[in-house]
């Protein structure tokens, strides 16, 4: 009986033994970086709706002994090898005794499939008015140069080693847009979405520190302070209403790969446009969205495991990221300096910025920034409408890019 | 296909596809506003939202 009791507690302190060995090291590492991002959701306000569940979901896989990732085996298949006796192979059998841990069950449910990032695209799209984007809609041209980040970090990359549908997801990062980010990486490179998911979340909320220092290199004092004009109501309730359709339609033509991601911000954005469904429109942008965030962040922190996530090309996805975001500002801001040369000084090129999908980040931190220069200037608007912009630049860049990988016979 | 010509396909045709989708949608956002132009009863609606 002393014996079994001495048993019973070395079972109780497995886990213990486990944390003090080479591999128990590793995960000791990600229990403190799981441990940061919720603090850096709890108390520096980071992306709390993300940061918090990636956070919980990268420490429940790293305890050791976890099995909440494990991979079981489906019902259909148990009742096959009941059926099948003896006569199952070993390894098969092994795997029907075990169930399926419920991290695993939540990716299984929505980020192996692309479900999750989807109904989080339904959400934006009812919450977002692109009311500023119509009033002007040439400025959806900044949504455009703002996703140029995207394609030259894939050059980089690719020059680095990664190979071509790892360079693609790790691009996506660029589009600034972490349901974008997701859906590709979880397609395409399911093996670095951890750490694409945590670097596209970061860097998003990094935007106001990132962006200003690179906004100020490469303008003159007199292109920020160019005023804008105040922007007038020109805009009916029927564009707006047919705004949605004619985005999906025309996007889905030219680009049928990114159909979902378009597709599902537009419906949102539909429902919220037409009146109909207020129900509907409110439970996209609460509930649905909310439960989808929950489930999105544990189940991305759960593909955190130590022996997936402490590699070399973390590293390089993180600095790739980073690269990705900065040549966004840049080229829009240059973009924006082209527009202002053009325009014989008319468009504030500090607006170009605001072209990403960080929003309203990124047009919060131009408003800022121009007003810094000219106390009289007033960009919101404008930069809203870029901003609006970006979000539809992000999610056309990424289709017309998985429309390419289509093209070239890659996916 | 070598990874230069991967890129670089990616990005001529990624860079020139994102701006002639976006231009086609400016496009049809300014036909949408010319055939339904800003009505006094869109304005009535907005003063007393």
């Amino acid at each position: 009986m002393t014996e079994g009791i001495f048993e019973g507690l070395l079972g109780l302190t497995a886990g213990l033994q486990m944390l003090f060995t080479i591999a128990g090291l590793k995960n000791m590492v990600m229990l403190l970086i799981g441990g940061t991002l919720i603090y850096l959701g709890v108390k520096k306000d980071v992306e709390p709706l993300l940061l918090v569940p990636i956070g919980f979901g990268c420490l429940l896989v790293n305890i050791p002994g976890s099995e909440l990732m494990h991979q079981g085996i489906d019902i259909g298949a148990k009742q096959v090898l009941d059926a099948m006796g003896p006569a199952a192979p070993e390894a098969l059998q092994r795997m029907a005794k075990d169930d399926t841990g419920f991290l695993r069950s939540i990716y299984n449910m929505g980020i192996a499939n692309e479900l999750f990032p989807l109904l989080i695209f339904i959400g934006i799209g009812a919450m977002t008015d692109f009311g500023p984007l119509l009033e002007n809609p040439k400025i959806l041209l900044f949504g455009a140069a703002g996703q140029c980040g995207i394609f030259l970090t894939l050059l980089l990359a690719l020059a680095i080693g990664f190979p071509h549908l790892q360079a693609v997801s790790i691009a996506v990062i660029g589009a600034c847009d972490g349901p974008t980010a997701i859906y590709v990486a979880s397609q395409y490179a399911p093996e670095l979405l951890g750490p694409i998911s945590v670097a596209a979340y970061s860097y998003m909320a990094l935007v106001p520190i990132i962006q200003p220092p690179i906004m100020k290199a490469l303008t003159t004092e007199k292109e920020r302070a160019t005023p804008m004009p105040a922007v007038k109501r020109s805009v009916s309730g029927t564009t707006k209403l047919l705004f949605p359709i004619v985005v999906t339609v025309v996007t889905g033509l030219i680009a049928p790969k990114g159909l979902p991601l378009m597709g599902a911000i537009m419906l949102g954005n539909f429902m919220r446009e037409c009146g109909a469904v207020t129900r509907l429109t409110k439970a996209s942008e609460n509930e649905i969205a909310n439960i989808a965030t929950l489930f999105l962040g544990v189940a991305i922190g759960a593909t955190m495991g130590a022996e997936a996530f402490l590699k070399p090309t973390t590293l390089a996805i993180f600095a790739l990221g980073f690269i990705a975001i900065c040549l966004d500002t840049v080229v829009g801001v240059a973009f924006g300096k082209i527009w202002y040369t053009l325009s014989g000084g008319k468009m504030n090129p500090l607006i170009g910025a605001a072209g990403i999908s960080a929003f309203p980040m990124a047009a919060r931190v131009v408003q800022a920034q121009g007003q810094r220069y000219n106390k009289q200037n007033f960009l919101l608007m404008h930069a809203m409408g870029a901003n609006c912009g970006g979000q539809i630049g992000s999610v056309a860049a990424a289709a017309v890019m998985l429309s390419v990988l289509k093209g070239l016979g890659l996916i | 296909m070598d990874k230069l010509t991967f890129g670089l396909t990616m990005m001529v045709v990624g860079i020139g596809g994102t701006f002639l989708t976006l231009a086609i949608l400016i496009w049809s956002i300014q036909i949408l506003k010319k055939l339904f132009p800003l009505s006094a009863e869109d304005g009535n609606k907005s003063n007393r939202g």
